[in-house]
Protein backbone atom coordinates (compact mmCIF):
# COMPACT_ATOMS: atom_id res chain seq x y z
CA UNK A 1 0.00 0.00 0.00
CA UNK A 2 1.27 3.42 -1.10
CA UNK A 3 0.92 6.59 -0.68
CA UNK A 4 2.07 7.41 -3.94
CA UNK A 5 3.16 6.26 -7.02
CA UNK A 6 4.82 7.31 -10.25
CA UNK A 7 5.01 5.16 -12.96
CA UNK A 8 7.69 6.00 -16.36
CA UNK A 9 7.14 9.35 -15.80
CA UNK A 10 8.18 11.79 -18.49
CA UNK A 11 8.41 15.52 -18.85
CA UNK A 12 9.08 17.12 -21.56
CA UNK A 13 9.60 21.20 -21.85
CA UNK A 14 8.96 21.68 -25.22
CA UNK A 15 12.02 20.09 -27.24
CA UNK A 16 13.62 19.35 -24.10
CA UNK A 17 13.47 16.28 -22.13
CA UNK A 18 13.89 16.80 -18.73
CA UNK A 19 12.92 13.26 -17.16
CA UNK A 20 12.12 10.09 -18.40
CA UNK A 21 10.87 7.01 -17.39
CA UNK A 22 11.01 7.85 -13.42
CA UNK A 23 9.19 5.33 -11.37
CA UNK A 24 9.07 5.81 -7.69
CA UNK A 25 6.73 5.15 -4.33
CA UNK A 26 6.01 6.34 -0.80
CA UNK A 27 4.83 4.16 1.36
CA UNK A 28 3.57 5.34 4.98
CA UNK A 29 5.71 7.17 7.46
CA UNK A 30 9.59 6.79 5.21
CA UNK A 31 11.43 9.83 4.72
CA UNK A 32 12.94 10.34 1.31
CA UNK A 33 15.17 12.07 -0.38
CA UNK A 34 15.66 12.86 -4.19
CA UNK A 35 19.72 14.00 -4.81
CA UNK A 36 20.59 14.98 -8.04
CA UNK A 37 22.64 17.98 -9.92
CA UNK A 38 21.12 21.04 -10.69
CA UNK A 39 19.07 20.64 -13.87
CA UNK A 40 18.57 16.70 -13.27
CA UNK A 41 14.37 17.45 -12.67
CA UNK A 42 14.12 17.07 -8.89
CA UNK A 43 11.81 20.20 -9.19
CA UNK A 44 9.94 19.04 -12.47
CA UNK A 45 9.18 15.29 -10.48
CA UNK A 46 7.87 17.84 -7.62
CA UNK A 47 5.91 19.91 -9.60
CA UNK A 48 4.42 16.77 -11.41
CA UNK A 49 3.66 15.02 -8.11
CA UNK A 50 1.46 18.14 -7.14
CA UNK A 51 -0.19 18.17 -10.65
CA UNK A 52 1.68 21.50 -11.46
CA UNK A 53 3.21 19.77 -14.49
CA UNK A 54 1.28 17.80 -17.32
CA UNK A 55 3.71 14.40 -18.05
CA UNK A 56 4.21 13.87 -21.35
CA UNK A 57 4.42 10.00 -20.71
CA UNK A 58 3.23 7.84 -17.09
CA UNK A 59 1.42 8.59 -14.68
CA UNK A 60 1.36 10.03 -10.81
CA UNK A 61 -1.45 8.46 -8.94
CA UNK A 62 -2.20 9.56 -5.32
CA UNK A 63 -3.88 7.40 -2.46
CA UNK A 64 -7.65 8.04 -2.09
CA UNK A 65 -7.62 11.15 -0.40
CA UNK A 66 -4.54 11.42 0.01
CA UNK A 67 -3.13 15.06 2.12
CA UNK A 68 -0.20 16.75 0.86
CA UNK A 69 1.93 19.32 2.58
CA UNK A 70 3.80 21.36 0.64
CA UNK A 71 6.97 23.71 1.63
CA UNK A 72 7.83 25.68 -1.63
CA UNK A 73 11.44 26.25 -2.49
CA UNK A 74 10.80 30.11 -1.59
CA UNK A 75 7.47 32.21 -1.90
CA UNK A 76 7.58 35.55 -2.91
CA UNK A 77 4.83 37.36 -1.21
CA UNK A 78 4.07 40.80 -3.48
CA UNK A 79 4.50 43.99 -1.22
CA UNK A 80 0.90 44.92 -2.45
CA UNK A 81 -0.54 41.79 -0.57
CA UNK A 82 -1.31 42.41 3.05
CA UNK A 83 -1.18 39.06 5.37
CA UNK A 84 -0.43 38.17 8.49
CA UNK A 85 1.26 34.83 9.60
CA UNK A 86 -2.65 33.99 11.09
CA UNK A 87 -4.64 34.40 7.91
CA UNK A 88 -1.36 32.91 6.45
CA UNK A 89 -1.99 29.31 8.50
CA UNK A 90 -5.27 29.50 7.30
CA UNK A 91 -4.97 28.88 3.88
CA UNK A 92 -6.66 27.51 2.36
CA UNK A 93 -8.12 25.86 5.42
CA UNK A 94 -9.87 26.72 8.09
CA UNK A 95 -8.04 26.01 11.11
CA UNK A 96 -8.98 27.41 14.48
CA UNK A 97 -7.43 30.39 16.19
CA UNK A 98 -5.67 27.61 19.39
CA UNK A 99 -4.52 25.15 15.95
CA UNK A 100 -2.89 27.80 14.51
CA UNK A 101 -1.09 28.66 17.74
CA UNK A 102 0.04 24.80 18.39
CA UNK A 103 1.68 25.04 15.06
CA UNK A 104 3.47 28.04 16.15
CA UNK A 105 4.83 26.59 19.20
CA UNK A 106 5.61 23.66 17.84
CA UNK A 107 7.51 25.37 15.06
CA UNK A 108 9.58 27.47 17.91
CA UNK A 109 7.61 30.60 17.03
CA UNK A 110 5.03 31.39 19.19
CA UNK A 111 4.83 35.05 19.17
CA UNK A 112 4.69 35.62 15.50
CA UNK A 113 0.81 35.15 15.08
CA UNK A 114 -0.25 38.83 14.37
CA UNK A 115 2.66 39.84 12.47
CA UNK A 116 2.92 39.99 8.46
CA UNK A 117 4.48 37.87 6.62
CA UNK A 118 6.90 40.03 4.66
CA UNK A 119 8.11 41.48 8.13
CA UNK A 120 9.48 37.94 8.67
CA UNK A 121 13.32 36.87 8.74
CA UNK A 122 14.17 34.23 6.20
CA UNK A 123 14.58 31.52 9.46
CA UNK A 124 10.61 32.53 10.94
CA UNK A 125 9.07 32.19 7.47
CA UNK A 126 10.44 28.82 6.52
CA UNK A 127 9.07 27.96 10.06
CA UNK A 128 5.66 29.13 9.13
CA UNK A 129 5.89 27.41 5.38
CA UNK A 130 6.27 24.26 7.56
CA UNK A 131 3.66 24.82 10.28
CA UNK A 132 1.33 25.44 7.80
CA UNK A 133 1.68 22.60 6.13
CA UNK A 134 1.29 20.40 9.21
CA UNK A 135 -1.88 22.48 9.92
CA UNK A 136 -3.38 20.45 7.42
CA UNK A 137 -2.28 17.31 9.18
CA UNK A 138 -0.93 15.57 5.79
CA UNK A 139 -0.07 12.01 5.17
CA UNK A 140 2.43 12.95 2.85
CA UNK A 141 5.13 16.08 3.19
CA UNK A 142 6.89 17.39 0.27
CA UNK A 143 9.92 19.91 0.61
CA UNK A 144 11.72 21.55 -2.23
CA UNK A 145 15.01 22.50 -1.07
CA UNK A 146 12.89 23.84 2.50
CA UNK A 147 16.55 24.91 3.78
CA UNK A 148 17.71 27.33 1.05
CA UNK A 149 18.82 29.91 3.02
CA UNK A 150 19.33 28.41 5.89
CA UNK A 151 22.81 28.30 7.73
CA UNK A 152 24.10 24.98 8.27
CA UNK A 153 22.87 24.93 12.35
CA UNK A 154 19.53 26.32 10.85
CA UNK A 155 19.03 23.65 7.96
CA UNK A 156 20.66 20.67 10.60
CA UNK A 157 17.78 21.70 12.94
CA UNK A 158 15.39 22.14 10.42
CA UNK A 159 15.90 18.02 9.62
CA UNK A 160 15.46 17.11 13.05
CA UNK A 161 12.01 19.05 13.21
CA UNK A 162 11.64 17.07 10.16
CA UNK A 163 12.18 13.23 12.10
CA UNK A 164 10.15 14.70 15.07
CA UNK A 165 7.56 15.54 12.51
CA UNK A 166 7.32 11.87 11.54
CA UNK A 167 8.01 9.94 14.67
CA UNK A 168 5.16 12.25 16.10
CA UNK A 169 2.95 11.87 13.33
CA UNK A 170 3.81 9.43 11.31
CA UNK A 171 3.74 11.23 7.84
CA UNK A 172 5.85 10.05 4.90
CA UNK A 173 8.31 12.83 3.53
CA UNK A 174 9.71 13.49 0.36
CA UNK A 175 12.42 15.81 0.03
CA UNK A 176 14.75 17.82 -2.40
CA UNK A 177 17.73 18.17 -1.19
CA UNK A 178 21.20 19.83 -2.36
CA UNK A 179 22.61 19.27 1.44
CA UNK A 180 23.77 15.56 0.55
CA UNK A 181 26.12 15.49 3.65
CA UNK A 182 23.14 16.28 6.54
CA UNK A 183 20.28 14.75 4.54
CA UNK A 184 21.76 11.31 3.67
CA UNK A 185 21.66 10.36 7.41
CA UNK A 186 18.44 11.80 7.75
CA UNK A 187 17.08 9.59 5.06
CA UNK A 188 15.36 6.31 5.21
CA UNK A 189 15.43 6.37 0.99
CA UNK A 190 17.70 8.18 -0.97
CA UNK A 191 17.15 8.41 -4.67
CA UNK A 192 19.84 9.88 -6.72
CA UNK A 193 18.10 11.55 -10.48
CA UNK A 194 19.87 12.91 -12.91
CA UNK A 195 17.09 13.01 -16.23
CA UNK A 196 16.22 9.34 -14.98
CA UNK A 197 16.68 7.39 -11.79
CA UNK A 198 20.47 6.47 -11.58
CA UNK A 199 20.23 4.43 -8.47
CA UNK A 200 18.27 4.63 -5.14
CA UNK A 201 17.74 2.51 -1.64
CA UNK A 202 19.14 3.46 1.65
CA UNK A 203 21.73 6.38 1.91
CA UNK A 204 24.14 3.67 2.45
CA UNK A 205 23.59 1.74 -0.51
CA UNK A 206 23.71 4.47 -2.81
CA UNK A 207 26.39 6.20 -1.61
CA UNK A 208 28.34 3.87 -2.47
CA UNK A 209 26.58 2.59 -5.51
CA UNK A 210 28.65 3.26 -8.71
CA UNK A 211 26.20 5.78 -10.50
CA UNK A 212 25.78 7.55 -7.32
CA UNK A 213 29.70 7.83 -7.26
CA UNK A 214 29.56 8.92 -10.61
CA UNK A 215 27.59 12.15 -10.05
CA UNK A 216 28.32 13.13 -7.08
CA UNK A 217 32.56 11.89 -6.32
CA UNK A 218 33.67 8.65 -5.13
CA UNK A 219 35.78 8.37 -1.99
CA UNK A 220 34.00 9.94 1.15
CA UNK A 221 30.61 10.42 -0.15
CA UNK A 222 29.29 13.31 1.83
CA UNK A 223 30.67 16.91 2.31
CA UNK A 224 34.00 15.91 -0.01
CA UNK A 225 31.93 14.29 -2.42
CA UNK A 226 30.52 17.58 -4.04
CA UNK A 227 34.35 18.55 -4.83
CA UNK A 228 34.35 15.74 -6.96
CA UNK A 229 32.42 15.24 -10.26
CA UNK A 230 33.46 12.76 -12.62
CA UNK A 231 31.42 12.75 -15.96
CA UNK A 232 32.16 9.52 -16.85
CA UNK A 233 28.66 8.84 -16.41
CA UNK A 234 27.71 8.41 -19.87
CA UNK A 235 25.13 11.49 -19.64
CA UNK A 236 24.19 13.16 -22.52
CA UNK A 237 21.96 15.65 -21.25
CA UNK A 238 24.21 18.61 -20.69
CA UNK A 239 22.97 19.16 -17.80
CA UNK A 240 25.38 21.67 -15.72
CA UNK A 241 26.26 19.85 -12.40
CA UNK A 242 27.12 23.01 -10.23
CA UNK A 243 27.31 22.09 -6.55
CA UNK A 244 28.49 24.49 -4.00
CA UNK A 245 28.87 23.72 -0.40
CA UNK A 246 29.21 27.37 0.82
CA UNK A 247 29.14 26.86 5.03
CA UNK A 248 33.29 26.10 4.94
CA UNK A 249 32.24 22.75 6.47
CA UNK A 250 34.25 19.81 5.31
CA UNK A 251 34.79 16.05 6.20
CA UNK A 252 37.43 14.09 7.80
CA UNK A 253 37.39 10.80 5.42
CA UNK A 254 36.05 8.82 8.74
CA UNK A 255 33.32 11.45 8.55
CA UNK A 256 31.73 9.47 5.76
CA UNK A 257 27.80 9.04 6.00
CA UNK A 258 28.00 5.33 4.20
CA UNK A 259 28.34 3.41 7.74
CA UNK A 260 26.79 5.36 9.99
CA UNK A 261 22.69 6.29 10.48
CA UNK A 262 23.53 8.87 12.79
CA UNK A 263 22.58 12.38 12.30
CA UNK A 264 25.17 14.66 12.32
CA UNK A 265 25.91 16.75 14.85
CA UNK A 266 28.97 18.22 14.57
CA UNK A 267 28.01 21.85 13.41
CA UNK A 268 24.64 22.66 14.98
CA UNK A 269 26.36 22.96 18.70
CA UNK B 1 -39.35 53.99 -6.74
CA UNK B 2 -40.01 57.15 -6.57
CA UNK B 3 -36.41 57.54 -5.31
CA UNK B 4 -34.81 56.35 -8.17
CA UNK B 5 -36.28 58.84 -10.58
CA UNK B 6 -33.71 61.58 -9.77
CA UNK B 7 -30.94 61.36 -12.04
CA UNK B 8 -28.33 62.09 -9.16
CA UNK B 9 -30.24 59.19 -7.57
CA UNK B 10 -29.49 56.74 -9.96
CA UNK B 11 -26.17 57.92 -11.01
CA UNK B 12 -25.05 57.69 -7.29
CA UNK B 13 -26.46 54.14 -7.25
CA UNK B 14 -24.46 53.00 -10.32
CA UNK B 15 -21.33 54.82 -9.30
CA UNK B 16 -21.55 52.53 -5.59
CA UNK B 17 -22.42 49.30 -7.49
CA UNK B 18 -19.41 49.77 -10.15
CA UNK B 19 -17.37 50.48 -7.02
CA UNK B 20 -18.69 47.34 -5.18
CA UNK B 21 -17.92 45.17 -7.78
CA UNK B 22 -14.21 46.76 -8.70
CA UNK B 23 -12.75 46.87 -5.20
CA UNK B 24 -12.63 42.85 -4.37
CA UNK B 25 -11.56 42.40 -8.04
CA UNK B 26 -9.27 45.29 -8.35
CA UNK B 27 -7.64 43.87 -5.32
CA UNK B 28 -6.95 40.89 -7.41
CA UNK B 29 -5.81 42.65 -9.93
CA UNK B 30 -3.21 44.47 -7.75
CA UNK B 31 -1.80 41.66 -6.37
CA UNK B 32 -1.67 39.65 -8.98
CA UNK B 33 0.01 42.92 -11.14
CA UNK B 34 -2.41 42.93 -13.49
CA UNK B 35 -3.38 46.32 -13.95
CA UNK B 36 -2.41 47.07 -17.88
CA UNK B 37 -4.46 43.23 -17.95
CA UNK B 38 -7.85 45.32 -16.99
CA UNK B 39 -6.36 48.31 -19.17
CA UNK B 40 -6.62 46.12 -21.97
CA UNK B 41 -9.93 44.71 -21.35
CA UNK B 42 -11.54 47.91 -21.01
CA UNK B 43 -10.06 49.25 -24.41
CA UNK B 44 -11.03 46.18 -26.47
CA UNK B 45 -14.63 46.75 -25.13
CA UNK B 46 -14.97 49.61 -27.54
CA UNK B 47 -14.85 47.61 -30.42
CA UNK B 48 -17.62 45.58 -28.31
CA UNK B 49 -19.81 48.76 -28.09
CA UNK B 50 -19.49 49.51 -31.87
CA UNK B 51 -20.03 46.01 -32.84
CA UNK B 52 -23.22 45.55 -30.49
CA UNK B 53 -24.72 48.77 -32.13
CA UNK B 54 -23.66 47.24 -35.85
CA UNK B 55 -25.34 44.55 -34.48
CA UNK B 56 -28.19 45.89 -32.59
CA UNK B 57 -27.55 44.16 -29.89
CA UNK B 58 -27.46 44.87 -26.37
CA UNK B 59 -24.44 47.37 -25.32
CA UNK B 60 -23.45 45.24 -22.31
CA UNK B 61 -23.58 41.59 -24.05
CA UNK B 62 -21.24 43.29 -27.04
CA UNK B 63 -18.87 45.38 -24.79
CA UNK B 64 -18.67 41.67 -22.38
CA UNK B 65 -18.43 39.34 -25.39
CA UNK B 66 -15.30 41.48 -26.87
CA UNK B 67 -13.83 42.04 -23.35
CA UNK B 68 -13.74 38.31 -23.01
CA UNK B 69 -12.36 37.51 -25.60
CA UNK B 70 -9.41 39.96 -25.52
CA UNK B 71 -8.63 38.39 -22.22
CA UNK B 72 -8.82 34.86 -23.25
CA UNK B 73 -6.30 35.98 -25.83
CA UNK B 74 -3.85 37.95 -23.95
CA UNK B 75 -3.76 34.72 -21.18
CA UNK B 76 -3.40 32.64 -23.78
CA UNK B 77 -0.83 34.08 -25.42
CA UNK B 78 1.19 35.09 -22.34
CA UNK B 79 1.32 31.37 -21.32
CA UNK B 80 2.81 30.48 -24.53
CA UNK B 81 5.42 32.94 -23.79
CA UNK B 82 5.25 35.95 -25.75
CA UNK B 83 6.08 38.77 -23.44
CA UNK B 84 3.13 40.33 -21.72
CA UNK B 85 3.26 43.89 -22.02
CA UNK B 86 4.49 43.95 -25.60
CA UNK B 87 1.37 41.86 -26.39
CA UNK B 88 -1.08 44.08 -24.28
CA UNK B 89 0.31 46.93 -26.17
CA UNK B 90 -0.54 45.69 -29.18
CA UNK B 91 -3.82 44.26 -28.97
CA UNK B 92 -5.55 46.50 -26.27
CA UNK B 93 -4.48 49.65 -28.80
CA UNK B 94 -5.30 47.99 -32.27
CA UNK B 95 -8.45 46.88 -30.26
CA UNK B 96 -9.38 50.37 -29.47
CA UNK B 97 -8.37 51.83 -33.19
CA UNK B 98 -10.55 48.99 -34.77
CA UNK B 99 -13.49 50.35 -31.99
CA UNK B 100 -13.12 53.66 -33.47
CA UNK B 101 -12.92 53.08 -36.74
CA UNK B 102 -15.91 50.55 -37.14
CA UNK B 103 -18.10 53.42 -35.05
CA UNK B 104 -17.55 55.67 -38.13
CA UNK B 105 -18.64 52.96 -40.59
CA UNK B 106 -22.20 53.34 -38.62
CA UNK B 107 -23.06 56.25 -40.48
CA UNK B 108 -27.08 55.39 -40.20
CA UNK B 109 -26.92 55.94 -36.03
CA UNK B 110 -25.60 59.19 -34.46
CA UNK B 111 -23.12 58.03 -31.35
CA UNK B 112 -21.65 60.05 -28.71
CA UNK B 113 -18.52 58.57 -28.78
CA UNK B 114 -17.20 60.33 -25.80
CA UNK B 115 -20.10 58.79 -23.65
CA UNK B 116 -18.07 55.37 -23.81
CA UNK B 117 -14.65 56.57 -24.01
CA UNK B 118 -15.20 58.95 -20.38
CA UNK B 119 -18.65 57.11 -19.26
CA UNK B 120 -21.90 59.23 -18.63
CA UNK B 121 -23.16 58.35 -15.48
CA UNK B 122 -25.83 60.63 -15.26
CA UNK B 123 -27.79 59.80 -18.11
CA UNK B 124 -27.94 55.88 -16.58
CA UNK B 125 -31.57 54.52 -16.96
CA UNK B 126 -33.87 52.93 -14.37
CA UNK B 127 -32.92 49.84 -16.90
CA UNK B 128 -29.25 50.52 -16.58
CA UNK B 129 -28.97 50.69 -12.97
CA UNK B 130 -30.58 46.64 -12.70
CA UNK B 131 -27.86 45.28 -15.37
CA UNK B 132 -24.84 47.44 -13.24
CA UNK B 133 -26.34 46.16 -9.86
CA UNK B 134 -26.99 42.62 -11.56
CA UNK B 135 -23.37 42.57 -12.98
CA UNK B 136 -21.72 43.50 -9.42
CA UNK B 137 -24.21 40.96 -7.58
CA UNK B 138 -22.57 38.38 -10.13
CA UNK B 139 -18.52 39.54 -9.98
CA UNK B 140 -18.89 39.61 -6.02
CA UNK B 141 -20.66 36.33 -5.68
CA UNK B 142 -18.03 34.82 -8.07
CA UNK B 143 -15.07 36.41 -6.42
CA UNK B 144 -16.51 35.57 -3.23
CA UNK B 145 -17.40 31.46 -3.97
CA UNK B 146 -13.71 31.46 -5.09
CA UNK B 147 -11.96 33.56 -2.31
CA UNK B 148 -10.08 30.43 -0.87
CA UNK B 149 -8.50 29.46 -3.65
CA UNK B 150 -7.76 32.76 -5.86
CA UNK B 151 -6.24 33.94 -2.51
CA UNK B 152 -3.81 30.77 -2.82
CA UNK B 153 -3.36 30.70 -6.16
CA UNK B 154 -2.35 34.30 -5.93
CA UNK B 155 0.10 33.56 -3.60
CA UNK B 156 1.38 30.86 -5.27
CA UNK B 157 0.95 28.57 -7.92
CA UNK B 158 2.51 25.43 -6.59
CA UNK B 159 0.79 25.99 -2.99
CA UNK B 160 -2.75 25.51 -4.59
CA UNK B 161 -2.01 22.76 -6.93
CA UNK B 162 -0.42 20.71 -3.63
CA UNK B 163 -3.91 21.94 -1.99
CA UNK B 164 -5.90 20.40 -5.32
CA UNK B 165 -6.78 23.62 -6.67
CA UNK B 166 -6.49 24.68 -10.10
CA UNK B 167 -4.91 28.04 -10.05
CA UNK B 168 -5.60 28.19 -13.84
CA UNK B 169 -9.21 27.54 -13.64
CA UNK B 170 -9.19 30.60 -10.84
CA UNK B 171 -7.09 33.04 -13.25
CA UNK B 172 -9.77 32.02 -16.13
CA UNK B 173 -12.45 33.15 -13.29
CA UNK B 174 -10.60 36.53 -12.49
CA UNK B 175 -10.67 36.98 -16.55
CA UNK B 176 -14.40 36.41 -16.63
CA UNK B 177 -14.68 38.99 -13.44
CA UNK B 178 -13.04 41.80 -15.39
CA UNK B 179 -15.03 40.90 -18.72
CA UNK B 180 -18.15 41.77 -16.68
CA UNK B 181 -17.00 44.45 -14.82
CA UNK B 182 -15.72 46.40 -17.63
CA UNK B 183 -19.15 45.80 -19.17
CA UNK B 184 -20.96 46.99 -16.45
CA UNK B 185 -18.77 50.03 -15.98
CA UNK B 186 -18.52 51.11 -19.58
CA UNK B 187 -21.57 53.40 -19.22
CA UNK B 188 -20.38 55.07 -15.66
CA UNK B 189 -16.94 55.80 -16.28
CA UNK B 190 -15.90 54.61 -19.59
CA UNK B 191 -13.25 52.78 -21.34
CA UNK B 192 -10.49 55.29 -20.48
CA UNK B 193 -11.23 55.22 -16.69
CA UNK B 194 -12.47 51.67 -15.71
CA UNK B 195 -9.22 50.66 -15.06
CA UNK B 196 -8.92 53.42 -12.68
CA UNK B 197 -11.81 52.38 -10.69
CA UNK B 198 -9.99 48.49 -10.42
CA UNK B 199 -6.75 50.34 -9.29
CA UNK B 200 -6.82 53.40 -6.89
CA UNK B 201 -9.14 52.08 -4.13
CA UNK B 202 -7.42 49.30 -3.63
CA UNK B 203 -4.13 51.05 -3.69
CA UNK B 204 -5.57 53.73 -1.38
CA UNK B 205 -7.08 51.03 0.69
CA UNK B 206 -3.34 48.74 0.85
CA UNK B 207 -1.67 51.05 3.55
CA UNK B 208 -4.71 50.76 5.84
CA UNK B 209 -5.39 46.97 5.87
CA UNK B 210 -3.04 44.07 7.76
CA UNK B 211 -5.11 40.98 5.54
CA UNK B 212 -6.36 40.22 1.85
CA UNK B 213 -9.92 40.67 3.29
CA UNK B 214 -9.84 44.21 4.93
CA UNK B 215 -7.88 45.18 2.37
CA UNK B 216 -10.84 44.46 -0.22
CA UNK B 217 -13.87 45.45 2.53
CA UNK B 218 -11.59 49.05 2.73
CA UNK B 219 -11.19 49.37 -1.20
CA UNK B 220 -15.18 48.88 -1.49
CA UNK B 221 -15.82 51.65 1.20
CA UNK B 222 -13.26 53.65 -0.18
CA UNK B 223 -14.98 53.06 -3.99
CA UNK B 224 -18.29 54.28 -2.65
CA UNK B 225 -17.39 56.92 -1.11
CA UNK B 226 -15.77 58.09 -4.08
CA UNK B 227 -18.56 57.91 -6.11
CA UNK B 228 -20.70 59.54 -3.93
CA UNK B 229 -18.58 62.72 -3.31
CA UNK B 230 -17.07 62.84 -6.68
CA UNK B 231 -20.64 62.86 -7.83
CA UNK B 232 -21.39 65.38 -5.03
CA UNK B 233 -18.70 67.51 -6.62
CA UNK B 234 -19.61 67.15 -10.17
CA UNK B 235 -22.59 68.75 -9.32
CA UNK B 236 -21.29 71.63 -7.57
CA UNK B 237 -18.60 72.32 -9.33
CA UNK B 238 -20.16 71.57 -12.69
CA UNK B 239 -17.47 68.73 -13.51
CA UNK B 240 -17.39 65.88 -15.62
CA UNK B 241 -19.05 62.93 -13.25
CA UNK B 242 -16.80 59.83 -14.15
CA UNK B 243 -13.04 61.89 -13.98
CA UNK B 244 -14.58 63.80 -11.24
CA UNK B 245 -14.88 60.13 -8.87
CA UNK B 246 -11.78 59.21 -10.17
CA UNK B 247 -10.04 62.61 -9.13
CA UNK B 248 -11.55 62.01 -5.65
CA UNK B 249 -9.96 58.61 -5.52
CA UNK B 250 -6.42 59.65 -6.53
CA UNK B 251 -6.38 62.59 -3.82
CA UNK B 252 -7.42 59.67 -1.17
CA UNK B 253 -4.54 57.71 -1.84
CA UNK B 254 -2.50 60.66 -1.73
CA UNK B 255 -3.89 60.93 1.50
CA UNK B 256 -3.55 57.11 2.71
CA UNK B 257 -0.16 56.80 1.28
CA UNK B 258 0.84 60.09 3.16
CA UNK B 259 -0.41 59.65 6.48
CA UNK B 260 0.36 55.76 6.63
CA UNK B 261 3.55 55.82 7.49
CA UNK B 262 3.06 59.09 9.82
CA UNK B 263 0.58 56.60 12.13
CA UNK B 264 2.50 53.32 12.08
CA UNK B 265 3.95 52.49 15.66
CA UNK B 266 7.83 52.64 15.24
Amino acid sequence: MSLLTVENLSIRYGENTVLSGVSLSITPGEIVTIVGPNGSGKTSLLRAIIGATRPAQGHVRHADGLRLGYVPQSLHIDPTLPITVARFLRLPNRASQAACQDALNDAGVPQLMDRQMSALSGGQFQRVLLARALLAKPQLLLLDEATQGLDQPGSAAFYRRIEKVRRDTGCAVLMISHELHVVMSASDRVICLNGHVCCEGTPEVVSSAPEYRALFGSGTGGALALYRHDHDHGHDHGHDHEHSHGDGHTHDTGCAHAPSAQPETDAVQ
Amino acid sequence: MMILDDFMMRATLAGIGVALAAAPLGSFVVWRRMAYFGDATAHAAILGVALSLALNMSIFVGAMAVALAMALTVTVLSRRGHAMDTMLGVLAHSALAFGLVAVSFLSGIRIDLMAYLFGDILAVSKGDLAVIWGGAALVIGLIGWRWSALLTSTLNEELAFASGMNPRREQMILTLALAITVAVAIKVVGVLLIAALLIIPPAAARPLARTPEAMAAIAALIGAGCAVVGLRAAYVLDTPAGPSIVCVAALIFVLTNIAAPLTRKP
